[in-house]
């Protein structure tokens, strides 16, 4: 995985709230085997209609999602973290993640960050003002800045140094092996197996 | 770790799975089962073998096909060509990694969440996990199970634990009894339109009191299933004696002094009296009726006998322009009595509703009356063992006789990931967890609802529940 510090670059508002995983990217996108290509399964559904935000010429080329609270709730599907980085955003910014879109987010590299619900509204409005506004993602600072905005995020502090480091979460594991096999040494006896022998 | 001696459960059965514990980093949580299928594991088992790495522990690691296969035809190849390479690819790596599998054909096959049960694999004091958030249906025996992502299950399947931040805790107290056509169904549904559906994030819930310790397995498992609809890591219930018998003398189960060793470890998980839990909520489940969803995530629940609710109803700010949203995706308007809804499909099934008890609750409402001329019922076992089973009861022929469809096991139109979809504009009414946009297949509508009410509802065609019902004509 990349490491991540400093992301600069600008953002598309997304006014919902509650967008569940099924609406990041539909089942039936989840079909594929491979690991990319799923930007085209990004918000499918909305995408259908030209108003989307994510349709409007002015946000082409965002990076960085600020969306209503409850994202990413739902499914466990990481497609949709790996949808929203094959598309190109490196960062989302919202009052509340489910929890199971936010561990996906910090292995896969994609910066999930928490804000209070009115950074989010200031945020919004910053952007739809200037669609070119630049918004700065700073982990190290854990802050994000925009114009003279400037408001910490909450990050937890095992996902925030790996994202800095840039470190393999199996590799670290495997590093403290000795501990696993120690608990399997006393695992007890009636715990099942899946074969049936 | 709280220096309180007294423990609640969850605190009880992660305590026993830390193979490594530090200050300030996650601890390092053993699993006891990792549950596969095929959506969520082609691109993690892709990982091990990029990375030259292995399985470590196939045998507490077990497969099934579920989320693509057809219910219909599932004797032939599956006609999707998409479907069917992601199924070969999961036949493909439980060969090359040696993980068992139960594959589409085989007597075992089904949703993973109602596979683990029935084997007798799911058992008390457990950490399970599954690339699928309604893993959480394995705490109904007091299991820690909860869904994850495709780079955890990489995680797993290489070294057997998992980095876990340790959660709070919270109660749900269900004082009092259910009323007659009530289910856990209706029970869950009313929880979260109540609380939220955010209220559980991070937290692992113990559901507890009179009404929960009334339930069968099956009544647990659905409200356990649902408790990632409001946000939670997981939820689960104390095993007692309800959970001894279910899993006695089932397959996995243990046997002889592993069973006296197995139960008496069991029975020491319930939560310590006077254990303190980070929040508690309490319900009354004398007072509930019916529930039934009218707009587009599991909180936009009401009582049957109620009425479509306004916009202005929920506070201002994104709530209510969630329920605005909803209401204009759902095509209702506000004041509609739900009674008066109209639907296309029921389906009967998936990983909340889709086990015996389900089966036979649906079945005994459509005995003797016909469905409805404008809808189409599935019915589709959650495994194939609950397919013979039903089967073997008759329950096929009760469904059948009424011009139901009688299915095949899988996930089917619980997210139409194989041919079972809504098409645009179509509405049922399901006893699947999800009634967001587009799940059952784009712009198709969704009423989550129990499988009595799935039943009534398949009868008069508008959402109803078995009170609505004619009386059948007997002796004829």
């Amino acid at each position: 995985m990349d490491a991540f510090t400093v992301h600069i670059g600008t953002a598309l508002p997304l006014r919902r709230s509650n967008v569940d995983t099924d609406q990041i990217i539909p089942a039936v996108y989840l079909k594929r085997i491979t690991r990319t290509g799923f930007e085209d399964g990004l918000f499918a559904a909305w995408r259908n209609d030209p108003e989307f935000v994510l349709n409007r010429p002015e946000f082409d080329g965002v990076t960085v999602l600020v969306a209503g609270p409850d994202f990413g709730t739902g499914s466990s599907r990481e497609h949709a973290v790996w949808a929203l980085q094959d598309y190109g955003f490196k960062a989302v910014i919202s009052s509340r993640f489910g929890d199971i879109f936010r561990a996906n987010a910090g292995q896969a590299g994609l910066l999930a960050v928490t804000v209070d619900g009115d950074v989010v509204n200031r945020l919004w409005q910053l952007v739809e003002d200037n669609p070119a506004v630049e918004i700065v993602v700073d982990l190290p600072k854990s802050h994000v800045r925009c114009g003279d905005l400037v408001a910490d995020f909450d990050i937890d502090d095992y996902t925030r140094w790996r994202l800095l480091e840039g470190l393999d979460d199996i590799d670290i594991t495997l590093d403290r092996e000795a501990y696993i096999s120690t608990y399997e040494e006393n695992r007890p006896s009636f715990k099942p197996a899946t074969r049936l022998f | 770790m709280s220096s309180n001696l007294l423990r609640t459960m969850s605190e009880k059965v992660w305590d026993e799975h830390v193979a490594r514990a530090v200050p300030g980093e996650p601890d390092l949580l053993y699993i006891d089962l990792h549950l596969v299928h095929e959506v969520t594991s082609p691109q993690a088992f892709e990982g091990l073998r990029a990375a030259g790495r292995t399985v470590r522990r196939p045998d507490l690691t077990l497969a099934t096909e579920d989320h693509n296969v057809p219910t219909v035809d599932a004797d032939g190849p599956i006609a999707d060509p998409v479907s069917r390479a992601q199924v070969q690819a999961l036949r493909d790596n439980c060969a090359e990694f040696g993980v068992p599998l139960y594959s589409l054909g085989d007597v075992e096959q089904g949703i993973v969440h109602v596979v683990g049960p029935q084997l007798g694999l799911t058992q008390p004091g457990m950490t399970v996990v599954c690339g699928d958030s309604h893993t959480s249906t394995h705490g109904a025996f007091g299991a820690l199970a909860f869904g994850i992502g495709t780079s955890e299950v990489e995680h797993v399947l290489a070294t057997q634990t998992l980095p876990q931040a340790r959660p709070k805790t919270m109660a749900v107290t269900v004082e009092g009894a259910l009323p007659d056509d009530v289910t856990a169904k209706d029970l869950v549904l009313a929880l979260i339109a109540e609380v939220g559906t955010a209220a559980g994030q991070g937290y692992v819930v113990e559901y507890r009191g009179a009404a929960i310790e009334a339930l069968s397995m099956e009544g647990r498992m659905t409200i356990c299933n649902m408790s990632i609809e409001w946000g939670a890591k997981a939820g689960l219930v104390a095993p007692d004696e309800t959970t001894f018998a279910y899993l006695r003398g089932r397959p996995h189960a243990p046997a002889g002094a592993d069973w006296d060793a197995a139960v008496g470890h069991w029975r020491a998980l319930a939560t310590d009296v006077g254990a303190v839990f980070d929040r508690e909520v309490r319900i009354d489940a004398s007072t509930l009726s019916p529930f039934v969803t009218w707009g587009t995530n599991p909180g936009h629940g009401v009582p049957l006998s109620a009425y479509v609710p306004t916009a202005e109803s929920f506070p201002e700010g994104p709530a209510r322009q969630g329920a605005e949203r909803a209401l204009t995706y759902m095509g209702l308007s506000a004041g509609t009595p739900m009674r008066e809804i109209a639907v296309d499909t029921v389906f009967v099934g998936s990983c909340t509703n889709g086990r015996m008890e389900d089966l036979r609750a649906a079945a005994a409402v459509i005995g003797g009356h016909r469905v409805s001329s404008a809808v189409r019922m599935l019915v589709v076992p959650g495994s194939t063992r609950v397919r013979l089973q039903a089967e073997a009861e008759g329950l096929d022929k009760v469904f059948t006789s009424a011009g139901a469809e009688w299915r095949g096991a899988g996930c089917s139109m619980c997210l139409g990931m194989n041919p079972d979809q809504l098409a645009p504009g179509e509405r049922s009414a399901s006893t699947s967890n999800r009634n967001f946009e587009g799940r059952q297949g784009k712009g198709g509508r969704t009423h989550l609802v129990s499988p009595v009410v799935a039943a009534a509802t398949a009868i008069t065609g508008r959402l109803s529940s078995p009170a609505d019902l004619p009386p059948v004509a007997t002796g004829a």
